[in-house]
């Protein structure tokens, strides 16, 4: 039997270096493998020794998409440690500033990387040639998330003004004022999205995952809540640990973590929306169903749906804070150093997103542990080629291909946090 | 006159050589007539596309890193032709200025004059400043700068104020 390889040595729109190696044996897919060489970053070295105060600061150096992810685990872990708590007005805004990432990211994953996919073109840029109105209106969506990061963070990446305890600045009611308008623009650009992307073809593939997402008992997650999962799950950060673990594979340097049991799970926004449908505002439930959503998603390719639900409430989530918005008397809490652990999870735009610090007397770090979503997801994305791929086996090499790079792009992968581009190998007898 | 001119320092002042383009923009305070926006920024690539809107021609000054000697000055015509591969951001998330001029082309958006001047780096060490041979090449950057936006400046037939 002729044995064929194929080999692409870039796999574009997924952040990171890595590769992917398809096993294909008597016509069945054997197995698929996710490498990632993407070199290792030592962020949880470097950490230790530094002040706690300099972990949201350096930790946001680990993603120029979602850097502020980085810093609301890192501040909520420390915090906890600190025993200190940030309440009323400060915890808005830094809802108000992980609104604002969540529709930076996501809009530049729906426009430029994804919707490309099922449209037909090799990028965004292509895309943007024969569908301008929505690259667009995309383009404004981004914006919209931009202008959030640059009032709130400083600047619109690795911002800058978050720090232990809250903020170094805090805005006034009326610059907060200002973004009303371009908010409610973009939740409208967001209605058109979803409406416009629930006219894709969405391949027909769904799998039984093992949904974890934060739970909390008002919101939809974002900065707080439970860990919890389809499979009962319900425990606090702090046990975490116990709950999940990493291993080491020989393919890759980013760990791959599984629950205890040694099962994959996923996280992001299908994990989210599926245990948090009825957190989304009534409006935003109505749109998702709208767009053909139920209450649970579970086809992965349909997550470009999903993250437009998210665009919409985000930025209803933006423009309900900024109306009951009050600046603080304080931009933060202060607090004395003291010995302690924390930790902290939160939900970045690609997913759970789980910090520990241990602390020295004087508040230096003496330990520090990440877990980004990527790493969360690699054996998700790994079982989802195995299985969805089969049914696309007698498509030719090169739309093969494609849709092998689609399955990844469905997580919007960001691979250097997880530890640049794809390379893909088929090994097929 | 139709549309803004609009000259854009890019870069991090805080990474060495990449404060380069920004360097660029405060020698040319004071040398271009006031009607010439100067700005700078980080190169992210939907914030400068929202720049575009309205502006007749641009100038975006950057730092680069192609294995030339540090201090080599380079010109392109982004409205010839998009910037050679060497010069696009090798990352897909972070959209840089070479991505912002092709979607600004593709989207029609690209102002009638779009040039980008590169100065080959040498060093982007957190915290450093610029290297001597950048620093040197600054003031002759920026005049060359200067000497294009005055011509096209001329060109419309705005008086010099």
């Amino acid at each position: 039997m002729t044995r064929k390889t194929i080999q692409v040595n870039y796999l574009a729109r997924v952040e990171g270096e890595g590769a992917l190696k398809v096993v294909i044996r008597k016509g069945r897919v054997q197995r698929a493998e996710l490498s990632i060489f993407e070199p290792p970053r030592f962020f949880e070295a470097l950490l230790r020794g530094r002040d706690c105060s300099e972990a949201p600061d350096i930790t946001a150096r680990i993603c120029g998409i979602c850097p502020v992810a980085y810093q609301m685990s890192a501040v909520h872990a420390i915090e906890r440690a600190l025993g200190i708590e940030v309440t009323g007005a400060l915890r808005d805004l830094r809802r108000l500033l992980y609104c604002g990432e969540w529709i930076e990211s996501h809009a530049l994953h729906i426009y430029l990387l994804h919707a490309p996919d099922f449209l037909g073109y090799a990028g965004g840029i292509d895309m943007a040639r024969d569908h301008p109105e929505a690259v667009r209106r995309g383009l404004g969506l981004k914006q919209a998330g931009n202008r959030l990061m640059a009032l709130l963070g400083g600047r619109e990446i690795h911002p800058i003004n978050v720090r232990v305890g809250g903020f170094y600045k805090v805005p006034e009611r009326s610059a907060l004022q200002a973004l009303v308008e371009p908010l409610e623009q973009a939740r409208e650009a967001a209605l058109a999205t979803l409406a416009w992307a629930a006219e894709f073809d969405f391949p027909a593939r769904e799998r039984d995952y093992v949904f974890v997402a934060l739970r909390h008992p008002q919101e939809y997650p974002c900065n707080e809540g439970r860990i919890v999962s389809n499979r009962g799950l319900d425990i606090d950060a702090e046990d975490y640990e116990r709950e999940f673990g990493e291993i080491q594979v020989a393919r890759s340097t980013a760990h791959q973590s599984r629950l205890r049991d040694g099962t994959s799970y996923l996280v992001g926004p299908l994990a989210r929306y599926s245990l948090n449908f009825d957190r989304l505002f009534p409006d935003v439930q109505r749109a998702a169903r709208a767009a053909g959503l139920g209450s649970e998603c579970r086809n992965p390719y349909r997550s470009i749906l999903v993250r437009a639900v998210e665009v919409l409430q985000a930025c209803s989530e933006a423009l309900r804070i900024i109306d009951g918005y009050q600046a603080p008397p304080q931009p933060a809490v202060e607090f004395s150093p003291r010995a302690g652990i924390g930790w902290a999870a939160t939900e970045a735009p690609r997913g759970l997103l789980y910090h520990r610090y241990q602390l020295h007397a004087d508040g230096s770090i003496a330990a520090a542990y990440i877990v980004p979503p990527t790493a969360q997801n690699q054996s998700s994305i790994e079982a989802d080629l195995a299985d969805y791929i089969q049914g696309f086996l007698d498509l030719p090499d090169e739309a093969l291909r494609h849709r092998c790079e689609q399955t990844v792009r469905n997580y919007d992968p960001c691979i250097s946090c997880a530890t640049h581009f794809l390379r893909l190998d088929w090994d097929r007898e | 006159m139709a549309g803004r001119f609009l000259v854009v320092g890019i870069g991090n002042p805080q990474r060495g050589d990449d404060g380069a383009g920004r360097a660029v923009v405060a020698w040319l305070r004071g040398r271009l007539p006031q009607a010439v926006e100067l700005t700078v920024q980080d190169g992210e690539a939907v914030a400068l596309l929202d720049r575009f809107t309205g502006t007749a021609a641009v100038w975006l000054v950057d730092a680069c890193v192609s294995g030339r000697a540090p201090g080599t000055l380079r010109r392109f015509d982004a409205v010839a032709a998009p910037l050679p591969e060497a010069l696009r951001s090798c990352s897909t998330h972070g959209l840089g200025p070479a991505q912002a001029i092709e979607l600004a082309r593709a989207l029609g958006q690209l102002p009638g004059r779009c040039r980008v001047h590169v100065i080959e780096g040498a060093e982007f060490a957190p915290g450093a400043g610029l290297s001597p041979a950048v620093a040197a090449a600054v003031p002759e950057v920026g005049a060359r700068i200067a000497s294009e936006v005055a011509a096209a400046w001329r060109a419309t037939g705005a008086d010099h104020a």
